[in-house]
């Protein structure tokens, strides 16, 4: 054993030198590189690929796609999809929520209606709060005079959510079945969920027509791979002895799989719900760059035409349904069965839906009587968007505010962004690579070094460099600036309950709003320019990180945090040698999504105006260049997983290092 | 088949866990050890075990946790397939089953209740009572009734329509019960069926349990890692170690004459006296006739203490089962297990 564990120290220290060696080395050459180029001798290809050496991948991509689309007959199965069953579910649903001329002819329902069924719902999934905020939530989005075009927005939601979900439940149970299966989606996943919103939204649009279909489709394909995950989750945890029960009793594979398993995994299954509604809100909002009509849409032109007032009400709209129904589907997740008495009548068991539909119709029948409350017309509304939009410009011409923002924004660009961005674009493309793999080496190991080579070197050759560099540079300098604000507030909010729990429910609430409701304050602040877009990447990634940084405090185990206090530390040193160490895989966790949730929103930036790969995807959005389009994505998404694989590899190796996981 | 077949018989049965267990067994040379099969890179879960279960009769299965014994029940049932050996269930080779056949087995003869009570959380205590019935197909009128007689049976009336949740540990371990006997299964499985509750609540439990027994009458294999509960409540003891089973026999067998070093250290803290019946110290008459009235050969020595103390006779007869004198005990052997002198 002795001679064993020598032995195995022995080997240790030679592969921490030949680490080191190679890290050495690695950096070595970055610099030699980078300082020929300083001193000009650098020879024009090494500073970066020349226009030969790029293959015309998009091109090629094209041709694959136009394949695939024609020769092979696939636009013929989608445009009958878009055109058939997709498209009758969405104009029935259109029919029903605003009055679409089509199939059932039944709508619009009244807003009361709807209003009123929803705070019986929320009545019953949560008490007085959720009933008002369910019911508040209608009722506003009708008297601020936006009932069209939400409904718009949630007639799209209402069909794409269920199949998101039977499609993600379905793949879940096969992944979970099927080992092979499970290896084959796991990295198809861990791509969709890192490509560009972008990037689905175009094949959706050539392969399912523009408007609705296509916006669902890319809602649907948007929201399917974390259902995928918590169903098979959920499955692979169902305890063994309710298996061997489920055996026992007599079950066929059938009745195993839907008495027992899927009923066993329900929390997991309601939570894929919750993440799957929250998923197709934001895409849904997101599909107003491919012409989908409904409150994104509206944002966007009000955006355009810098009309905050009216921006910050559809804002408030848009906000209020991303909690309802994050907050309506997580009370559905903790809400547990009630069990009734012996005896207890039908309509005492079901009292709520009696309720609902009770409501629902008197409602329906009152709006046959009094228009206003069938509809709210247009000149009936209480909308203050002048009103709003006078007082946000006000407030923002007060000199004190006006002149933070200007200096801010000067100091930001000219001694930060600027210079940051040129020095990184500066930087010959093979030493930009070295300096990638070696931070992956030291970080992750052999493994994350070698995806990074492999991902950065495709960057490299998909001739769209300097456009991914300016991509990396927002993302790294808004998520650096995110963690000196975030995990200093994190810390700070850990030290008590209290605060733990405000900063966490405002992280949460933060996280379910559509990545677009971030750009709204940036814009009003800053205007349309870089150090906006910097501003709506760094709250949108502050989120993450300060929640993971609060949770990995709070979860250091108590009996660790009293042996430090009992070997008389200081708080500081009990926070820098006691919690912080444990904390840090958790926080690094939080840093991967922050990173993850920067490429997400840089993308979405492009809106404001940006020189990065989203601005040339949402151009690619205009025509069909459908190869372009693809190789961009694929440049975020393959960056984006270099950095996942390397922190995440990290995190794993640490927490099995300290015996957390 | 009649009453003398076994209701399980399992013949050298092995059970590996690791890559192929399969081949690995065929190729292996006989006589390898425990260790010697997990430095080949397998668990040996259970090894080369012959055991039985006669109709009627309660099998307790004893070890300490990895000892195989939940293992070796699982085999029983197929909830594992075996590597080697054959179990055999009321004559019937299980492995030789198709997934149908053995899902009917189960449906009309096998009855499981298990540690952590493998209750569905999402059924009420009548639903998850029903459900054994419900997978066969029962229609809801009489799976219904047989439910309410089986929550009725452990003692659960009025609880029907809670869920499992709003239940404590040991009405929770009721309903498993109740459920296991929905079926009225011939062999009824328990898998350590009172670990998970305190102890008092374990006590009572076990009453409940002899009783319930005393009614049905059924064969159960019941694991257990607790040697008292074992004492007290088995008709056999076996018990294992490393996948083998290190000895198998009557409580009082194993409490006097431990078979090996092993079982000598689990019966070493044991009060004898509590254990061993009269008929276990209980020698043939070979055509003596003892005097005096005999003592019952099912008493314990502890329940005869008293009597033992005050008896003058050297040789005391003891009766056998129909109340007949059956065969003869010295005192003083019973006083040495008295006193522990032994």
């Amino acid at each position: 054993m002795a001679v064993a564990s020598t032995d195995y120290a022995v080997q240790k220290t030679v592969e921490l030198s030949l680490r080191n060696r190679v890290l050495w080395a690695m950096l070595g050459t970055a610099l030699l590189l980078m300082l020929c180029r300083a001193l000009g001798i650098l020879p024009e290809w090494l500073i970066r690929l020349p226009e030969w050496a790029i293959p015309p991948s998009d091109i090629w991509l094209d041709a694959a796609f136009s394949f695939v689309q024609n020769d092979l007959g696939l636009i013929h199965v989608t445009r009958f999809v878009a055109e058939g069953p997709l498209e009758f579910l969405l104009d029935a649903t259109a029919n029903l929520l605003y009055g679409k001329r089509r199939w059932p002819d039944l709508g619009p329902i009244p807003w009361t209606a709807i209003a009123a069924a929803a705070a019986v719902i929320g009545y019953y999934l949560g008490g007085w709060r959720m009933s008002l905020l369910a019911g508040g939530t209608f009722v506003w989005t009708a008297l601020i005079g936006q009932w069209e075009i939400a409904m718009q927005t949630m007639s799209v939601l209402t069909v794409a959510a269920p199949i998101a979900f039977l499609t993600g439940l379905g793949l879940g149970i096969l992944a979970w079945k099927y080992a092979w299966f499970d290896k084959a989606i796991k990295p198809v996943l861990s791509v969709l969920q890192t490509l560009p919103f972008f990037t689905y939204l175009l094949p959706a649009v050539i392969f399912f027509k523009v408007g609705p279909t296509a916006g669902a489709v890319a809602t649907i394909v948007y929201a399917i791979p974390p259902m995928i995950l918590m169903t098979t989750l959920g499955l692979k945890k169902v305890s063994t002895e309710v298996v061997e029960a489920g055996h026992m009793s007599g079950c066929t594979r059938w009745q195993m799989l839907t008495r027992v398993y899927i009923p066993t995994a329900r929390t997991e299954i309601l939570v894929g719900v919750n993440q799957v509604i929250m998923l197709c809100l934001a895409m849904v909002v997101l599909t107003a760059f491919i012409g989908m009509p409904g409150l994104g849409a509206k944002l966007l032109a009000m955006m355009g035409s810098f009309k905050l007032g009216r921006s910050f009400e559809i804002g408030v709209t848009i906000v209020l349904l991303a909690i309802m129904l994050d907050r309506l589907s997580k009370a559905w997740v903790v809400k547990q069965p009630e069990h009734f008495e012996r005896g207890t009548p039908w309509w005492q068991r079901h009292i709520f839906l009696l309720f609902t539909i009770g409501a629902f119709a008197v409602f329906v029948a009152l709006a046959q009587v009094i228009q206003v409350f069938s509809e709210i017309g247009r000149t009936q509304h209480f909308s203050r968007g002048k009103e709003i939009d006078g007082i946000i410009k006000a407030a923002l011409d007060i000199d004190m505010v006006q002149a933070t923002t200007e200096w801010l924004r000067w100091f930001l660009n000219v001694n930060v962004l600027i210079p940051f961005r040129n020095s990184m674009l500066w930087v010959p493309t093979p030493a930009f690579i070295l300096l990638v793999v070696a931070f992956a080496y030291w970080l992750g190991g052999r493994r994350p070094a070698l995806y990074a080579t492999v991902f950065f070197t495709i960057v490299a050759f998909s001739g769209w460099w300097d456009r991914s560099v300016i991509t990396l540079y927002t993302v790294i300098s808004a998520v650096i600036m995110a963690t000196l604000i975030g995990i200093p507030l994190g810390i700070f909010a850990a030290r008590s309950e209290k605060w733990s729990r405000r900063i966490l429910l405002a992280c949460d609430t933060a996280q379910t709003f559509p990545s677009f409701i971030y750009l709204i304050p940036a814009i009003m602040l800053f205007g349309v320019n870089d150090v906006a877009v910097v501003f709506s990447i760094l709250i949108f990634s502050m989120v993450p990180l300060t929640r993971y940084t609060i949770e990995g405090l709070r979860t250091v185990p108590p009996e660790m945090t009293e042996a430090a206090d009992m070997s008389g530390a200081s708080r500081r040193q009990k926070l820098l040698s006691v919690q912080l160490p444990l904390a840090l895989p958790t926080m690094a966790v939080g840093f991967n999504q922050a990173i993850m949730f920067a490429f997400f929103m840089v993308i979405i930036a492009a809106f404001i105006g940006t020189q990065d790969l989203g601005q040339e995807l949402q151009r690619t959005l205009a025509g069909t260049e459908l190869g372009k389009n693809f190789v961009l994505g694929m440049n975020v998404s393959l960056m984006a997983l270099t950095f996942d694989l390397t922190i995440l590899s990290w995190a794993e190796k640490r927490k099995k290092a300290l015996g957390l996981a | 088949m009649n009453d003398a077949t076994p209701v399980i018989a399992a013949k050298n049965v092995w059970k590996l866990f690791g890559p192929q267990p399969e081949k690995y067994l065929a190729g292996m040379e006989p006589g390898r050890s425990f260790e010697d099969i997990r430095a080949d890179g397998y668990i040996a879960g259970v090894k080369d075990v012959s055991i039985s279960l006669t109709r009627g009769e309660m099998l307790v299965i004893m070890g300490l946790s990895g000892s195989g014994k939940s293992t070796l029940v699982r085999c029983f049932s197929r909830l594992h397939d075996i590597t080697g050996g054959t179990v055999e269930v009321e004559g019937q080779n299980i492995m030789a089953l198709t997934e149908r056949e053995l899902i009917d087995l189960r449906r009309s003869k096998m009855g499981m209740v298990f540690q952590s009570f493998g209750l569905l959380p999402h059924r009420t205590v009548l639903e998850n009572v029903a459900f054994p019935l419900e997978m066969r197909g029962q229609d809801r009128h009489t799976r219904r009734e047989r439910a309410l007689e089986m929550i009725r049976l452990v003692g659960l009336d009025g609880r029907e329509e809670y869920f499992p949740r709003e239940l404590s540990g040991g009405q929770q371990q009721r309903v498993g019960i109740a459920r296991s006997l929905a079926i009225e299964p011939d062999i009824w499985f328990l898998d350590e069926p009172f670990s998970a509750l305190d102890p008092l609540i374990r006590r009572e439990m076990q009453d409940e349990f002899l009783r319930l027994q005393g009614m049905l009458g059924k064969s159960i294999a019941f694991i257990t890692h607790d040697f008292d509960e074992a004492l007290r409540l088995a008709d056999r003891i076996a018990i294992m170690r490393n996948g083998a089973v290190e000895q198998c026999d009557t409580p009082d067998k194993i409490v006097l004459n431990p078979a090996t070093e092993y079982v000598f250290k689990f019966t070493e803290d044991i009060d004898k006296a509590r254990v061993v019946r009269a008929r276990g110290l209980m020698q043939p008459l070979n055509g003596a006739s003892p005097e005096g009235a005999p003592v019952d050969g099912m008493a314990t020595i502890q329940a005869l203490a008293r009597d033992l103390v005050n008896d003058p006779r050297e040789v005391i007869p003891v009766a056998g089962q129909d109340g007949a004198v059956a065969g003869q005990m010295k005192r003083q052997a019973a006083l040495d297990i008295l006193l522990g002198t032994r």
